[in-house]
């Protein structure tokens, strides 16, 4: 009977081991197709139904907090009201239908409390009765993001505030903007209606216009082009001619004029003021292939800041420019992107690094819009910190530049003079970039202040918001808007962050 | 361990009983302490809050293994000590799933107070049967007792008044607020009765009576009375739509004819019934090809028929090799969460390393069962342990390989984890049969002759 007992008892482990097979075949072999499997709701539904910690201005403003729900997904992530829509861009959304996106997707982990330091933390919070959740502060203020938005007074553009010091944005808001919290709704028929009504929408309010759209940046480029000439040495002393239009190389007697058939012409410095077209073509031509490098050096045809660590998500689109190695058989090409039209395309976020660089005496520091991540405890886990991200000119054509930029504000003549502050010194310089024909062409102003003491760049992008008859209608446009942001944050007293206090560039040496 | 003299024996027997429940005790305070910190972890997954009951839950696991321990120690104090903590274990770690559950859905809210109620009652009876039954001989004296009791239990849910109906099977008794399956207490007592019948008449079944050209066959009279019970249990249990159950049986008598006669003939014949059976249920019975397709292929109904083992194997797949964790997976995405499909539960919260955990667990206890029937003294014991073992294996089998599609699914739970009272009671009062068998032999070898086994 033994005999008969040890093979059932065989037969049973062989019956066993054929389940252990099927289980490793499922859990280790197919385990990924399945657990993705787009019938397998598991997935997204796993990260919904956790709590998650807020997302914070640097001035204390809650932008995103989770509430607990009698539902099945626990938790309904709320984007309160006042911020709700100003912050859409950068916060982003998580949503079961629409998915995850902004700072919501990219500090996912620190704010569901997975990453290791916080969970090394949790141990004993987890005890204490403590909310296991990181809080992800943004290097962004409620101030200047409102002040942002609020000067922009519904026009369709953007407006990117820099920290020249850390880098960090200060401001990011684009127009038109969306409320996320009807994207995040737990209704799922509500929650993709809204999403289908905001992607058919044709403003596009989805678009993140200051770091996901390209625009020919006009003459706010020439603070690119003389950058460039000045760090290869042309003679300052050089005057131009004084003209209404030049004559482009390599084509049928076609020119490129000044706006409104001015005549323009003088120093560098003269031509800077007034953003004289014909004296910027020919800079551009002098410079050639050494222009298509110097961009390079601003951020324009080459890499995109980097994205890790930065919270910008999606990603920062890279900005276009010419070729190196093309400038022999594209001269009149190189002549009008000299003055920010032809092949240059560039993000507002862009605009604002290059007066970033003019600010931090050269040097481009690395965007990011997340500060730091607290613990429940209010302390930091981790700090973004400062870093750079090109080094674009010396400082002497920093200081030098500083100087022009300021005549543009300053000068009787200069085009930028909309931008004044009583008391701060402002440097900045505008543009008027035309679009397709028929369409107006966009207003730009860049700027910085205190020109002196360097703390806050600024770049103003209004859709379609300037004239074709002349080169001023960009800067009484968007100079005022720069102006009234820049006014806003420097009559703010400082508040120190929740990360604490500001790290100093450790590459400027200020 | 074979000692001639009485006294010796008997002192030989003392230190052994000892050892085996000193490990008994050890494993079962690890046992408890894997489901109390299973039952924290889950309350942890959602929130920063010990739960509030986990020292009632810590008092009544403690205090049940004690009392079942104890009970061993006075009733069957030689008595193997690995089944105790196993069975304690999955019990556990099906509580702690059930809980956890109740803690996800509306559902599932009340089984883990209703549960608690039954791993009560089942350690009660447990004891009950460690003290009644001093010698399991008892079961073959009164074997047409078993028989007839049996057959009775069964027909219980097809009493009008007090039967009841779920998910199109007629199989529950309802008793005020309990309800329970009739079936698994007749499980019990079938397995006894064959175990019975076959040591009684294992000689006239191996050699047959009757000459057929080559071969001997067994003459229908000692064959007869075997097929009779067998034939009115699968009857009934078809009517009942019970697959599952019907299967068990099917497997575990033939296991057991096998092991009595050690010929290889009386398999191949239940195999060719079973294939006859199955064809005659595929064709007559809707149902039955529902099950067939849901083996084969189920995807075409994802979100209808073949809901349950779709969602079975996302969940396995999403827990992967680590699982999710305890209370951070949707085991309640699968219909059946608690109860046919709790394996699947199981390895999606703990991964490829708990579900073969589990398997392990089972491996072992059925392991354990098949030695304790090889050591056993007598053909009655020998065969009422392996059929105990078998059964449970075989349980285990059926439902495992049923929701991980290795075989078509048939109801039925899974051995001790499953949300379920008369089936806990069951398996526990089999673990008690068990226990007593295994003190019996090491008593009876210990008085045996050196050499004599």
């Amino acid at each position: 009977m033994n005999v008969g007992i040890r093979r059932i008892g065989i037969a049973m482990i062989v019956l066993f081991l054929a389940l252990v097979a099927q289980l490793t075949y499922l859990q280790v072999g197919r385990s990924n197709q399945l657990a993705n499997a787009s019938g397998n709701p598991r997935k997204s539904l796993g990260d919904i139904r956790r709590d998650r910690g807020p997302i914070e201005t640097s001035d204390g403003a809650v932008l995103a907090l989770s509430t607990p729900t009698n539902d099945e997904y626990k938790y309904q992530r709320v984007y309160p009201g006042d911020t709700a829509s100003i912050f859409a861009d950068v916060v982003g959304y998580q949503s079961i239908q629409n998915g995850t996106v902004g700072v919501e997707n990219t500090y996912s982990s620190d704010l569901e409390g997975k990453t290791f330091k916080l969970q090394v933390n949790n141990l004993a919070d987890a005890f204490a009765n403590k909310q296991p959740v990181g809080t992800v502060v943004l290097t962004m203020s409620k101030v200047a993001q409102s002040a942002a938005a609020f000067a922009l007074q519904g026009r369709r553009g953007s407006v990117v505030v820099l920290n020249v010091q850390t880098g960090g944005v200060l401001a990011a808001f684009s127009n038109p903007t969306f409320d996320p919290n009807q994207l995040v709704t737990h209704d799922p028929k509500k929650a993709q209606d809204a999403y289908t009504f905001l992607a058919n929408s044709p403003d596009n309010p989805l678009l993140a216009r200051s770091w996901r759209e390209l625009y020919p940046p006009g003459s706010t480029f020439k603070t690119v082009t003389a950058s460039v000439a000045l760090q290869n040495n042309v003679d300052v002393d050089k005057t131009f001619p004084v003209l209404s239009q030049i004559p482009l190389p390599q084509t049928n007697g076609t020119t490129l004029g000044n706006f409104g058939k001015e005549r323009c012409g003088g120093t560098l410095l003269e031509g800077f003021i007034v953003s004289c077209n014909t004296t910027f073509a020919q800079v551009g031509l002098d410079l050639g292939e050494t222009f298509a490098s110097g961009i390079q050096n601003f951020g324009v045809q080459t890499a995109a800041p980097r994205e890790t660590g930065s919270g910008i998500d999606p990603s920062i689109v890279a900005s276009t420019g010419p070729l190196p190695g093309t400038f022999q058989q594209n001269q009149p090409k190189f002549m009008q992107d000299a003055i920010g039209q032809n092949q240059v395309a560039v993000t507002p976020t862009e605009m604002a690094l290059v007066a970033e660089a003019i600010a931090n005496q050269g040097s481009i520091l690395q965007p990011h819009v997340v500060d730091c991540v607290l613990d429940p405890n209010d302390k930091v886990v981790s700090r973004v910190g400062v870093q750079q991200y090109k080094r674009a000119i010396d400082p002497a054509t920093a200081a030098t530049m500083t100087s022009y930029m300021e005549a543009v504000v300053d000068s009787p003549n200069g085009t930028g003079t909309a931008a004044q502050i009583p008391g701060v010194k402002v440097a900045g310089k505008t543009g008027t970039a035309e679009t397709v024909d028929g369409e107006k062409p966009h207003a730009w102003f860049i700027a910085f202040a205190p020109a002196d003491h360097p703390l806050y760049a600024i770049a103003v992008l209004v859709e379609h918001g300037g004239s074709s008859s002349a080169e001023v209608t960009g800067g009484r446009v968007a100079a005022p808007i720069a102006k009234q942001v820049l006014q806003t944050l420097l009559n703010t007293p400082a508040k120190t962050s929740p990360c604490g206090d500001q790290p100093g560039s450790p590459l400027n040496g200020r | 361990m074979a000692v001639a003299t009485p006294t010796a024996a008997a002192t030989a027997v003392a230190t052994f009983a000892r050892n085996r429940r000193r490990s008994e005790l050890s494993l079962g305070l690890l046992v408890i302490a894997v489901t109390v910190g299973g039952y924290i972890l889950v309350a942890l997954a959602n929130g920063p809050k010990l739960p509030d009951n986990v020292t009632i839950l810590l008092a009544w696991v403690f205090g049940l293994y004690l009392v079942a321990h104890l009970a061993v120690r006075r009733f069957a104090p030689a008595a193997d000590g690995t089944l105790l903590p196993l069975a304690a274990m999955l019990n556990g770690i099906g509580f702690v799933m059930i809980a956890r559950l109740g803690d996800a859905k509306g559902d599932y809210a009340s089984q883990a107070r209703i549960q608690s109620v039954w791993v009560g009652i089942a350690i009660a009876v447990f004891v009950a049967t460690l003290i009644v039954v001093r010698d399991v001989r008892v079961f073959a004296r009164y074997r047409y007792i078993a028989l007839l009791l049996g057959i009775a239990f069964m027909l219980m849910p097809l009493a009008p008044g007090i039967g009841q109906s779920r998910n199109g099977a007629r199989l529950w008794v309802g008793l005020g607020p309990l309800s329970f399956e009739p079936n698994e207490i007749a499980k019990v007592l079938l397995v006894a009765f064959f175990a019975a019948y076959l040591a009684d008449k294992r000689e006239l079944l191996t050699q047959g009576r009757i000459r057929l050209g080559r071969w001997f066959v067994p003459s229908p009279r000692d064959l007869g009375p075997l097929l009779l019970a067998w034939g009115m249990a699968l009857l009934v249990l078809a009517y009942e739509q019970d697959i599952g159950t019907s299967l068990l049986f099917f497997g575990v008598f033939a296991a057991m004819l096998y092991m009595t006669t050690k010929r290889a003939a009386y398999l191949v014949g239940t195999f060719i019934l079973l294939v006859i059976g199955a064809v005659v249920a595929y064709k007559a019975f809707g149902h039955v090809r529902i099950r067939v397709e849901n083996w084969t292929n189920p995807w075409p109904n994802a979100q209808g028929s073949g809901i349950q083992p779709v969602q079975g194997w996302y969940a396995l797949g999403s827990g992967g090799i680590a699982g999710t964790g305890l209370g951070l997976g949707q085991p309640w995405r699968v219909p059946l969460a608690s109860t046919d499909y709790m394996f699947t539960s199981i390895g999606e919260e703990l991964g490829l390393v708990g579900s073969i955990g589990v398997i392990a667990a089972f491996m072992l206890f059925v392991g354990s069962g098949y030695r304790i029937a090889v050591d056993a003294a007598r053909p009655f014991t020998k065969l009422f342990a392996a059929g105990i073992a078998t059964i449970i294996g075989l349980q285990t089998f059926l439902i495992i390989g049923g929701v991980t599609r290795v075989i078509p699914l048939t109801g039925i739970s899974l051995p001790f984890v499953s949300y379920g009272g008369s089936s806990l009671v069951a398996n526990f009062a089999l673990l008690a049969i068990l226990l007593r068998i295994s003190d019996e032999s090491v008593h009876a070898r210990a008085l045996a002759p050196p050499g004599a086994r």
